[in-house]
């Protein structure tokens, strides 16, 4: 479980998030909507810590990570999978090297285990046969499945996903979502997404937190967002037309 | 930004840096791959400048010197050593702050702009750590022996300038090399290239790793990282002198 305690983040005299606390459940895809600009990608980064809050708590499980040094916080961090925007894959190593690397790092794995969980990993993101390819030679939808798998690759306990979906075809968006949802729920990970695309919170969404100007708009259950009477809410699903 | 803020933050980046690695094996096979990197790729550019600085250098000392009362050895002599004292090690590294440091710097910065460190950080890495300390170290192993193969090179211009051009023999320059060499000399000469091959490591570095934006930052990142590779060069080159000699 991941609790968000009152997180304020300020840059200059920019305040952008403004007392967000929000609880995210084991086994749920708890996704965080908003408009562009909202605050949704600055929370996510408080609360991976690659940007500290200027105020509020992120704990793990009963451990406060914002109160942790930088070397306590890596050992919480290894219990983390995040799937960037553009997949974050190293250019020079193959698809193979990339979803090994967390074991060659962090695992007294032999090569021969650490191959075995590699094509697992890449099996679980329907990806087989693309071991030798560079980033450079898979498309857009194969680099986010490669990226979820390097996410998986180690037993991680928390996943982030920054707008999984962007500049995807809603097809392979809709094989990313099914993805997504299959890990959270086969491994009881607990899963948070970024995102705008509303069909992502219609058909995978368990747990839903609206931030609008820096503000805990909304949060609720998926089955509750139709109900709601919230106005910046009904105006948000309805813009994408899934009101 | 002010001059102590990014000497402030360069501080950091290296406490940063110099942790003890998650991993010493993968460190290790990163070391040697910057080592093939920067020490095979910038062979063929120190052996041009070193064997034409030689050449040159030869040239002009004859020029000036043209005496009955200067033996021709005298010639080998001050080309040998500015060699080792300055030319060598100032101007092969100057270009290396070129070479070597640009290519540093974008490469860290496209990794920052795609958000690879990111990545390295969320995975529980030390990103300065794994990032920068191997092209660190490479870059301190490898510029000397750069450095080294740039004074010989040199001397090998010199002979052969000297040689073509009547002005002196390969005995005479030899004769007059071996007469003025100091081990000393040699030892400044290294000191001198451990200290800038420090400099256009950890500078280039850093300015990678601190890069914002997009395809721009990272061209400015990679310029800027030159441009403080050469002055800082300039004014430790400058420091060592008027400590050691």
């Amino acid at each position: 479980m991941v609790e968000v305690n009152d997180v304020h983040k300020s840059f200059a005299d920019k305040h952008i998030l403004k007392g967000i606390t929000a609880t995210f459940q084991p086994g749920e895809i708890n996704l965080v909507i908003g408009a562009s600009g909202s605050g949704k990608s600055v929370l996510m980064k408080c609360m991976v810590g690659l940007i500290m809050p200027d105020e509020g708590h992120i704990v793990y499980d009963n451990r406060d990570f914002t109160s942790l040094d930088y070397k306590a916080m890596r050992e919480v961090r290894r219990e983390i999978g995040m799937l960037f925007q553009g997949g974050a894959l190293f250019d020079s190593s193959t698809v193979q090297e990339n979803v090994e690397f967390p074991l060659k790092m962090f695992t007294k794995m032999t090569p021969e285990e650490r191959m075995e969980r590699v094509n697992f990993c890449l099996k679980c993101v329907q990806l087989e046969g693309v071991n030798k390819k560079y980033p450079a030679e898979i498309s857009g939808g194969m680099k986010k499945r490669v990226g979820i798998a390097r996410a998986i690759a180690l037993d991680i306990k928390y996943l982030f996903c920054d707008e999984p979906n962007s500049g995807l075809d809603p097809v392979t968006s809709r094989v990313i979502d099914g993805l997504i949802r299959d890990i959270t729920k086969e491994f009881g990970i607990t899963t948070v997404i970024n995102t705008h695309d509303m069909k992502t919170v219609f058909d995978i969404g368990d747990s839903i937190l609206f931030i609008h100007n820096g503000h805990n708009w909304w949060n609720g259950k998926k089955e509750d967002v139709k109900r709601s009477e919230n106005a910046e809410l009904i105006e948000f699903i309805n813009a994408s037309h899934f009101g | 930004m002010s001059i102590f803020y990014h000497l402030g933050r360069y501080l950091l980046f290296l406490r940063q840096m110099f942790s003890r690695p998650e991993r010493f094996r993968v460190y290790w096979d990163r070391t040697i791959l910057e080592m093939k990197n920067i020490g095979i790729g910038s062979l063929p550019i120190v052996a041009i400048i070193a064997v034409f600085q030689g050449a040159v250098t030869t040239l002009q000392i004859a020029y000036q010197l043209i005496s009955p009362l200067v033996a021709n050895p005298v010639i080998g002599s001050i080309v040998s050593d500015s060699s080792m004292l300055e030319l060598a090690p100032t101007i092969t590294c100057l270009v290396l702050a070129g070479n070597v440091g640009s290519h540093i710097a974008s490469e860290i910065g496209t990794m920052r702009v795609y958000e690879q460190i990111d990545a390295l950080e969320i995975m529980g890495i030390n990103s300065a750590g794994f990032i920068a300390l191997p092209k660190i170290v490479a870059g301190i192993m490898v510029i000397p022996l750069l450095i080294v193969l740039s004074i010989f090179l040199s001397n090998v211009g010199g002979i052969v300038a000297g040689n073509a051009s009547g002005i002196l023999t390969p005995d005479e320059y030899i004769q007059g090399a071996r007469e003025s060499f100091l081990p000393f000399n040699l030892a400044f000469s290294l000191i001198k290239a451990f200290t800038y091959a420090f400099i256009i490591t950890s500078v280039s570095c850093y300015q990678g790793y601190y890069t914002h934006g997009g395809a721009l930052e990272v061209g400015s990142s990679s310029t800027k990282a030159v441009v403080a590779s050469a002055v800082i060069i300039l004014f430790s080159d400058y420091l060592l002198t008027q400590l050691l000699l």
